[in-house]
């Protein structure tokens, strides 16, 4: 593998673009494909292809065999207060490869020094998130409790179709946020989609283990094939 | 000073150890003789899929995974001599593949592998 294009590869993924690694299985030469560069052939179209399907593998072309290795941005989380529960859940995510983001405009649990080595935003979501919007590729815990903070970034994810939406709460105040969204003009099938209470049920109790319930229900959202929603 | 040590959170250093092919280019950054070994092919049952990365050292010190710890120790050994001799290579683990190789996929697939030196 050419040492220039693992350090290429290596910073497109830092700055989340997708690229593909070609290697000519025949001499072991390769190429780095960056998306949107241009390609003809059969082998542009197999690159095409696995852009589109994000899946790697070997492809015939040109009478030759290449292995294409995909790589595509990692799944973002955002998470909506600086809490116990988010100090386990940033980095445990960050472990198992999303890019991680903590929101929380209270200035005293957003501080750096309860966020070591997170990607921390002592502002509000309305604010932070003009910038970066959320996307279909994010998953959003909302773990403040605080409708105030909660609400927003709750109604913006399930309108931009956030892969995972998590909010903390028990059932009741969960009835109460209902209410809230429904006078918002959510529907009752798109506020279904809220994950509440959140996390997996394994009888978590410590934040540390709520964050262990939280994240495994957001990867089983992404890796799993879609629910139909309730109606 | 000591801060420099304390500021680094486990997290950030986990995250960075644990994918492959970032650790490959800072071990070449330190001068070391980098393998990389790629899973290209799955057949039934495989337990990573492919795209997936082992990388290993000229003293075969390594990171990530081709398999679930099945072949890895193969795929070490034949490493040093990919980066003696900067040939790639094809690897293939099965089952049943006893005579071409002691170890195998426990789990019943089969997988290729390829191993190249980088540089």
């Amino acid at each position: 593998m050419d040492p220039h294009l693992l350090k290429k590869l290596n910073a497109a993924r830092r700055d989340r673009q997708a690229a593909i690694m070609l290697t000519d299985l025949a001499d072991g030469r390769n190429r780095l494909v960056m998306k949107g560069d241009p390609a003809a052939g059969d082998l542009g179209s197999a690159v095409a292809k696995a852009f589109r399907t994000g899946k790697s593998g070997v492809v015939e072309a040109e009478g030759q065999q290449f292995f294409l290795n995909v790589h595509v941005p990692s799944p973002r989380m955002v998470i909506i207060g600086a809490v116990h529960i988010s100090q386990a859940l940033a980095p445990m995510a960050k472990i198992a490869g999303f890019d991680v983001r903590v929101i929380d405009p209270r200035t005293a649990f957003a501080t750096p020094d309860r966020f070591r080595n997170v990607d921390l935003a002592a502002d509000w979501p309305e604010d932070v998130l003009k910038e970066q919007p959320l996307d279909a590729f994010t998953a959003l815990v909302a773990v403040t409790h605080d409708p105030k903070i909660d609400d927003w970034p709750l109604i913006s994810a399930l309108k931009a179709e956030a892969f995972y939406v998590g909010a903390l709460g028990s059932r009741k105040t969960h009835a109460r946020r209902v209410e809230r969204l429904t006078e918002a003009g959510l529907s009752d099938a798109v506020i279904g989609r809220i994950a509440a209470p959140i996390g997996l049920s394994i009888g978590a109790q410590s934040p540390e283990e709520i964050a262990v319930a939280i994240l495994a229900q957001t990867i089983a959202a992404l890796r799993e094939p879609p629910r139909p929603l309730k109606d | 000073m000591t801060s420099q040590i304390s500021v680094e959170a486990p997290a950030e250093t986990f995250a960075a150890q644990l994918d492959p092919l970032m650790l490959a280019e800072s071990w070449m950054l330190e001068g070391r003789e980098v393998a990389v070994a790629t899973v290209i092919k799955t057949w039934g049952s495989a337990p990573r899929p492919v795209g997936s990365h082992l990388v290993i050292d000229a003293d075969g010190n390594f990171s990530g995974s081709v398999s679930g710890g099945c072949v890895e120790g193969a795929v070490i050994s034949e490493a040093a001599e990919v980066i003696a001799s900067g040939e790639p290579r094809m690897l293939e683990f099965g089952v049943a593949d006893e005579t071409a190789w002691r170890v195998g996929l426990s789990c019943g697939g089969t997988i290729e592998v390829y191993l190249e030196r980088i540089g």
